[in-house]
């Protein structure tokens, strides 16, 4: 599985309430992703496509432990993120929910609206003029719950009934 | 002998059945007790378990609480509630807390967070719980099916960086302002995957309110979770609510190995204030000293259990809150909202102008009352002022202490406790 896309690029502390706003939880999924990052950055939802991938630096997804956090990016079309460093729980809601997400330590180099091709098992982020970026693989188990789409479908498919 | 392993590695290794554990490995663990709240609970796994005709598999190691749309002020929330309290009854989950408080106040007042438990909370608060000498968790609604489905979860296990905090608070100064210090001095990247141990005589000497400060801020400190060994404090808290201390509590060895410690040098502390949006942004209150504020909000998990209640009467007896600030008090939980009751903690507030609020996550978490509108800067006693968080995006939240919040609320302006205290 790989991700081709073009970057959209964040800073520091994209928090839980930046993606997935608060005053929308208690309506549809829907409605809510389409706040996703709105107070940083009021256009990124109109100019999300599917594949895209999002860059940021340190400590993404900080804050509530909300899965609709990465389901946001999701349904944007959003196909992996690149960061400097995760807060855990979103880490792991993410994987969870088939969203490939890398700790990429050079992320915050890469220029918005870079092309670039993501290879998660070999841990590699390629910008279209050739340069490469190391990121920490995901192991080839939790790639294949990922490339499942999560881990619910990831069982409903392997899960010996 | 097996080698000296601290509290985290021995409630691990007890919970993942081996002899010992070392930071870094990934270990599979029974969960002995599994949290879940309205937001991220029923509404979320009920579906889940359905497309996968699976069953919890111990109601009695579930805790179900209802927190976050409470009272419900729309048909939306309304519904949710409905479809938590049917999902309780329906999987048999005896212990279902409907609107009886926050869930991470709520179980321990009712005896449920034991000493050397491994528990999971689908709350990124559930580091709360590590305050009884517990590992509590945060995790998300997928994560928490795979508990409820099979008992289990795998975990890394943390190294430990511990906190030493020396000598005892100075007057107007609290666990809430020493979490807000750790927040602007110590790189969160370099607690990620790591427990935050909280030690030393300032520590052994706080009750376990404010212990359950320390460690419910470690998800603000970037903390895998928080946890303090426990003693005496801690037993009498587990005999008061008549829980009694059960037969899983452990201690580290003293010689075992931890990632690195901090020393803070807790006599000397200052009130803190995190200016927006982050509570990295912590300076002494001395620097943020007449910033208006349109509203005071004294609520949350982190800002208004009984001992938070106290700590703003002792600023605010006697005295009114400002013409132009509106003062929100939303305790804890019910529980709460009696003791303070019989102690006439209430009645010093609500004299002062305090507008009392239902017990629940609220505004800090930009559900309930209280939320802000374009411009309006508010203090609050919470743990978080993320952009947007409490209302709109263009508001400002400030994060303080009960004493720091409830002295702007006098005072209208950012303001320094220490010379309000009666």
């Amino acid at each position: 599985m790989k991700i081709d896309g073009k970057t959209h690029a964040f800073g520091d502390k994209i928090d839980t309430d930046l993606l997935s706003p608060g005053a929308y939880m208690k309506g549809p999924i829907n409605e809510m992703a389409k706040h996703c990052l709105e107070a940083v950055d009021p256009d990124f939802t109109n100019r999300a496509e599917p594949g895209d991938i999002v860059t940021a630096g340190f400590e993404f997804g900080t804050g509530s432990s909300r899965e609709q956090a990465a389901s946001c990016l999701i349904l944007n079309g959003i196909g992996c993120v690149l960061a400097r460093s995760f807060a855990r729980i979103f880490y792991r809601n993410a994987l969870n929910l088939g969203l490939p997400v890398m700790v990429c330590p050079t992320a915050h180099e890469i220029a918005p609206g870079t092309r670039l091709t993501v290879d998660p098992l070999a841990g590699t982020a390629t910008e279209e003029g050739g340069r490469v970026h190391y990121c920490e693989p995901i192991p080839e188990r939790l790639m294949d719950m990922v490339a499942a789409g999560g881990l619910i479908p990831y069982l409903e498919k392997t899960r010996i009934t | 002998m097996t080698a000296p392993a601290t509290l985290t590695e021995k409630i691990m290794a007890r919970a993942a059945g081996k002899d010992r554990v070392s930071a870094g490995e990934i270990v599979t663990v029974d969960v002995d007790l599994a949290m879940i709240h309205d937001s991220g609970g029923p509404r979320r796994v009920k579906p889940m378990l359905e497309q996968l005709g699976a069953t919890v598999w111990d109601p009695e190691k579930v805790v179900v609480v209802s927190d976050h749309f409470v009272p419900a002020v729309d048909v939306e929330s309304a519904q949710i509630l409905d479809l938590t309290r049917k999902w309780a009854r329906e999987t048999q989950v005896r212990r279902f807390f409907d609107m009886k408080g926050i869930c991470h106040v709520v179980l321990p007042e009712n005896g449920l967070i034991q000493p050397g438990m491994m528990a999971v909370g689908g709350d990124s608060h559930s580091c709360t719980g590590g305050a009884w000498g517990a590992v509590m968790v945060g995790i998300g609604a997928t994560d928490m099916l795979g508990v409820l489905v099979t008992g289990e979860i795998w975990l890394r296990v943390p190294s430990t960086v511990r906190y030493s905090c020396t000598g005892s608070l100075p007057p107007g100064v609290s666990a809430k302002d020493i979490m807000l210090h750790l927040c602007a001095t110590v790189d969160p990247v370099s607690m990620n995957y790591r427990v935050a141990e909280y030690a030393g005589p300032a520590v052994e000497a706080m009750e376990m309110s404010e212990r359950m400060t320390l460690c419910n801020m470690s998800a603000e400190l970037g903390a895998k979770t928080g946890i303090i060994a426990p003693d005496s404090t801690t037993h009498e808290w587990l005999e008061r609510v008549g829980a009694g201390v059960g037969e899983r509590e452990l201690q580290g060895d003293p010689d075992a190995e931890i990632e690195s410690e901090v020393v803070i040098d807790t006599p000397n502390l200052a009130p803190q204030v995190a200016a927006p949006h982050s509570p990295a942004n912590t300076h002494d209150v001395t620097d943020s000293i007449g910033t208006r504020v349109s509203q005071a909000y004294i609520g949350a998990c982190t800002g208004a259990k009984l001992n938070d209640l106290h700590m703003a009467a002792r600023v605010l007896k006697g005295r009114k809150v400002a013409d132009d600030v509106r003062l929100l008090l939303a305790p804890a939980s019910t529980k709460i909202t009696a003791e303070a009751t019989r102690d006439g903690t209430l009645e010093i507030l609500t004299e002062a102008g305090a507008i009392l609020l239902p017990s629940g996550c609220g505004a800090c978490a930009g559900m309930g009352a209280g939320i802000l509108a374009d411009g309006e800067v508010c203090i609050a006693s919470t743990s978080r002022n993320f952009q947007g968080r409490m209302g709109s995006a263009n508001a400002e939240v400030w994060l303080a202490s009960p004493y720091t919040v409830a002295a702007a609320a006098v005072a209208g302006e950012i303001a320094d406790p220490r010379d309000m205290l009666t």
